[in-house]
C-alpha cells in the first residue's frame, strides 16, 4: 500500500495492464510525447514504446472508430479522450459501432475497448469544456459506464475495465486527479465492475453520490453527524450496470434518500436511480426521493456563477434535512 | 509497386474520366473500349478463376432478384438495398484477396457477403430474420457478419465502416500479419468526416487498408453533382498523399486487377490505397425508392454496360464458355438460390430468449437478491 493521487493510480493501472497483455495499446491526443494533457499517461511511451502508446491527430471520430475496428479482431485498445467533451464527436462510433456490434453480429464480435478521460466540471473553462455526459452513455445497452471517486477505485476499476470484454466508458473527474489515498500495489488488484461501495455507513439517511459528489457528500455527512443525523454514503462506482440492490438495501434501512450529482437533472442518472427506488422501495420511504443536481444551464465561466452551478456541501446538507423533516 | 514510385501527389495510374461523374455522365470508356480491355485481361487468367468470377456475379444477381421478390411478398422486412448493376465491384475486388483477409462494407452488402464465401443460405436466412441467419436474425439486411469468413459487416451509418476498417487493418500491422482489409463504401460516404479522418490516419500510420469507393453516382436520390463540390473522387487522395486509381466498375477484371495492385502494396509495405470504382445501381436506393430522380433512359444507357452481360459476352467470344456451359452455370445458380430461399423459409424464428442475449460478452448480474 502506498499513498498516491488518482492521477498516479490511473497511471499504474495503465502500465500494469499494458505490461500484462501486449494486445492492450493506448491511443489519444498527446498521450505519448507530451506525456498526457493531464499527465495520466506520464512515462508510458518511454517504458512501452511508440507501438503501444500512440499520439493521434485531433480526429476523435476517426480514432474512436479505429479503436473499435482493432477491437473487432482481437486487440484491446484504450482510447483516451483529452476530455470527454471531445467524445461527443466520436459518439457515432461509440454508440453505433462499439455498443451494438456484439448484438447485431449475433454474438460474433465483442468489443473489448476502454474509452477514458476526464469529464464533469473543471475550473472556469466554460460550457464546452465542463460537462457531465454519463447519462448519455449509460442510456445505451452494450456499454458499461464507470466513474471512480478515490485512487484505489480508480486503479482497481480501470484494471477491471481493461480486462473486461465489453466497451467501457471510464470517466475520470477532471477536478479530482490530485486527490490522494492508499492504493494496493498488487498487480492483480482489481475491483469488479457493477459493485457499489458504501463509502460511509449510517442509519438515518442515504446519500447516493458518484464521482466528484462523493467527497462532497462525505463532508455533508460529517456536518450532519454533528447535528446527530447519521448518513450512509453510497458510491455506485459503475453507472451501468448499476448496483441498485446495494442502494435499495440502504434505503430500506434509512428510509430516506438524497441523490447527488454534478450533471444536469433532466433525464439524468439520479432521475433513473430515483425511479428505481420508487419502483422497488416505495413503501419504505418516509419522504420523497430528493435529487441535488448541477444547475440546468450550460456551465458559465465567471467563478461566482460556476460555483453556483456545481452542487455544494450546503446543498446536500439542506437536502438531507429536508427528507429528514428537520427544516 | 510501392508508394515511393508514385507521383509527388501520391496519385498513381490516374485516368481522369472524360466528363463529370454525375447523372448524365458519359462512361469512363466506351463499351467497345471496355470489351477490348476486358478481353486482354481475360487472356491472362486461368479458366477456373474466370468461371468462378462469372458464377459469383450471376449468383449475386439472381440472389438479389429473388430477395426483391421475397421482399415484395412480405417475407423480408425493413430496408433492402439491392446491389444489382454493381456486382463487378464486390466480386472483382474480393476475388483478389485471400480467405483470411477482411471485408467491411455498407448496408448494400449481400453480394460482398456471398463473394467473401458466406453461404447464400445464411445470408437469405438473415434477410428473412431467422435464427439460422449469419447474424442470428439480429442484424438483417444491413448487418451481415461472419467471423469465419472475415466478413466484418454490414454497417448502416454512411461512412461508419471506414474508421472501423482502418482499425482492422491497423490491427493486422500491429500483430505483424500480412492480412489486408477491403473497405467498401458509396461515393456519398466521401462527404463524411469519417472518410477524411480515416484516410489521413491510414497514410500517416501506413495501414494495409484498401478503400474502395463504389461510385454509383447517387447518394439515395441525390446525384453526385448535387452533393460534391469536386467530382473526381480518386483525386481526393492527393489531400492525404495516398495511392489511388480510377477504375471502370463495369469491368470485373479491371476491378480485380486494380485491387491486386493495391493488395500487393498493402501486404508488402502496409500501404493503403484509394480506388474509385465507377459503377451504377440499376435498382432504387432501397426497395421503397420510387426512383423519380433519374430517367428511364439514363438507367437503360447504363444497363447497356451491364457488368454481367459484358463479362459473359467476353467469355463467350473468347471461347472460355460454351452456350451449354452458360446454361449449366445458370441452372446451378438457380438451384443455389432456390435452396437458400427454402432454407430461409423453413428455418425457425429466433427464440424469444434471444432478445436479451449478445448485449454483453461479459454480462454483470447486479440482481443479487
Amino acid at each position: 500500500m502506498a499513498v498516491v493521487t488518482i492521477r498516479e493510480a490511473l497511471n499504474q493501472a495503465l502500465r500494469e495492464e499494458m505490461q500484462r497483455d501486449e494486445n492492450v495499446f493506448l491511443m489519444g491526443e498527446e498521450v505519448a510525447e507530451y506525456q498526457g494533457a493531464y499527465k495520466v499517461t506520464k512515462g508510458l511511451l518511454q517504458e512501452l514504446g511508440a507501438k503501444r502508446v500512440i499520439d493521434t491527430p485531433i480526429t476523435e471520430l476517426g480514432f474512436a472508430g479505429l479503436g473499435v475496428g482493432a477491437a473487432m479482431v482481437g486487440l484491446r485498445p484504450i482510447v483516451e479522450f483529452m476530455t470527454f467533451n471531445f467524445s461527443i464527436l466520436a459518439t457515432d462510433q461509440i454508440i453505433n459501432s462499439a455498443a451494438k456490434m456484439l448484438y447485431m453480429s449475433g454474438g460474433q464480435f465483442n468489443i473489448p475497448i476502454v474509452f477514458r478521460g476526464p469529464g464533469g466540471s473543471a475550473y472556469q473553462v466554460s460550457s464546452q469544456h465542463s460537462q457531465a455526459l454519463e447519462s448519455w452513455f449509460a442510456y445505451f445497452p452494450g456499454l458499461k459506464v464507470v466513474m471512480p471517486s478515490t485512487p484505489a477505485d480508480a486503479k482497481g476499476l480501470l484494471k477491471a475495465s481493461i480486462r473486461d470484454d465489453d466497451p467501457v466508458i471510464f470517466i475520470e473527474q477532471e477536478r479530482m486527479y490530485g486527490i490522494k489515498g492508499e492504493v494496493s500495489d498488487d498487480p492483480d488488484f482489481v475491483i469488479p465492475l457493477g459493485v457499489a461501495d458504501i463509502k460511509r455507513e449510517g442509519t438515518d439517511a442515504t446519500i447516493v453520490a458518484r464521482s466528484l459528489m462523493v467527497p462532497v457528500a462525505l463532508k455533508a455527512a460529517d456536518v450532519l453527524q454533528k447535528e446527530g443525523v447519521s448518513c450512509e454514503v453510497i458510491d455506485p462506482r459503475t453507472i451501468r450496470p448499476l448496483d441498485i440492490e446495494t442502494i435499495i438495501k440502504s434505503v430500506k434501512k434509512t428510509n430516506r434518500v438524497v441523490i447527488a450529482e454534478e450533471s444536469h437533472p433532466f433525464c439524468g442518472v439520479a432521475a433513473e436511480i430515483g425511479s428505481e427506488i420508487n419502483e422497488r422501495a416505495f413503501d419504505y420511504l418516509d419522504a420523497p426521493v430528493k435529487r441535488v443536481s448541477g444547475a440546468d444551464v450550460p456551465m458559465p465561466y465567471a467563478k461566482n456563477l460556476e460555483d453556483l452551478a456545481v452542487p455544494t456541501v450546503d446543498q446536500i446538507v439542506a437536502a438531507v434535512r429536508e427528507v429528514a423533516y428537520l427544516e | 509497386m510501392s508508394a515511393e514510385e508514385t507521383s509527388a501527389t501520391g496519385v498513381m495510374d490516374q485516368e481522369s474520366p472524360e466528363t463529370d461523374a454525375a447523372t448524365n455522365a458519359a462512361p469512363a470508356q466506351t463499351t467497345g473500349e471496355l470489351k477490348a480491355a476486358q478481353k486482354s485481361r481475360l487472356a491472362e487468367l486461368d479458366r477456373e478463376t474466370l468461371i468462378d468470377i462469372y458464377h459469383q456475379m450471376l449468383l449475386a444477381r439472381r440472389f438479389e432478384e429473388k430477395a426483391a421478390e421475397a421482399y415484395s411478398g412480405g417475407k423480408i422486412g425493413g430496408f433492402c438495398h439491392l446491389y444489382i448493376g454493381q456486382e463487378a465491384v464486390a466480386i472483382g475486388a474480393i476475388s483478389a484477396i485471400r480467405r483470411d483477409d477482411y471485408v467491411l462494407t455498407s448496408y448494400r452488402e449481400h453480394a460482398h457477403a456471398i463473394a467473401k464465401g458466406m453461404s447464400p443460405e445464411s445470408v437469405m436466412a438473415e434477410l428473412f430474420g431467422k435464427a439460422t441467419g449469419c447474424s442470428k436474425g439480429k442484424g438483417g439486411s444491413m448487418h451481415m457478419f461472419d467471423k469465419e469468413f472475415g466478413f466484418l459487416g454490414g454497417h448502416a451509418i454512411v461512412g461508419g465502416q471506414i474508421p472501423l476498417a482502418t482499425g482492422v487493418a491497423f490491427a493486422s500491422k500491429y500483430k505483424g500479419t500480412d492480412q489486408v482489409t477491403l473497405c467498401f463504401f458509396g461515393e456519398a460516404a466521401v462527404n463524411q468526416g469519417a472518410f477524411h479522418e480515416s484516410l489521413n490516419m491510414a497514410q500517416l500510420w501506413k495501414v494495409p487498408c484498401i478503400y474502395i469507393c463504389e461510385n454509383n453516382q447517387y447518394g439515395m436520390g441525390t446525384s453526385l453533382e448535387r452533393a460534391m463540390s469536386s467530382h473526381d473522387i480518386s483525386q481526393k487522395s492527393c489531400a492525404y498523399d495516398i495511392a489511388a486509381e480510377f477504375v471502370d466498375g463495369m469491368d470485373v477484371l479491371a476491378v480485380r486487377e486494380a485491387t491486386l495492385r493495391a493488395v500487393e502494396r498493402a501486404r508488402k509495405d502496409y500501404l493503403p490505397t484509394l480506388l474509385e470504382v465507377r459503377t451504377y445501381r440499376f435498382m432504387g436506393h432501397s426497395m421503397s425508392d420510387p426512383g423519380n430522380y433519374r430517367t428511364r433512359a439514363e438507367i437503360e444507357r447504363h444497363q447497356e454496360r451491364d457488368p454481367i452481360k459484358l463479362f459473359s459476352a467476353s467469355l463467350k467470344e473468347e471461347g472460355v464458355l460454351s452456350d451449354s456451359e452458360f446454361q449449366e452455370i445458370e441452372a446451378q445458380v438457380k438451384e443455389q438460390v432456390e435452396k437458400a430461399v427454402k432454407f430461409a423459409e423453413e428455418s425457425p424464428l429466433p427464440d424469444p430468449k434471444e432478445l436479451y442475449t449478445d448485449v454483453y460478452a461479459s454480462p454483470i448480474n447486479t440482481q443479487r437478491d
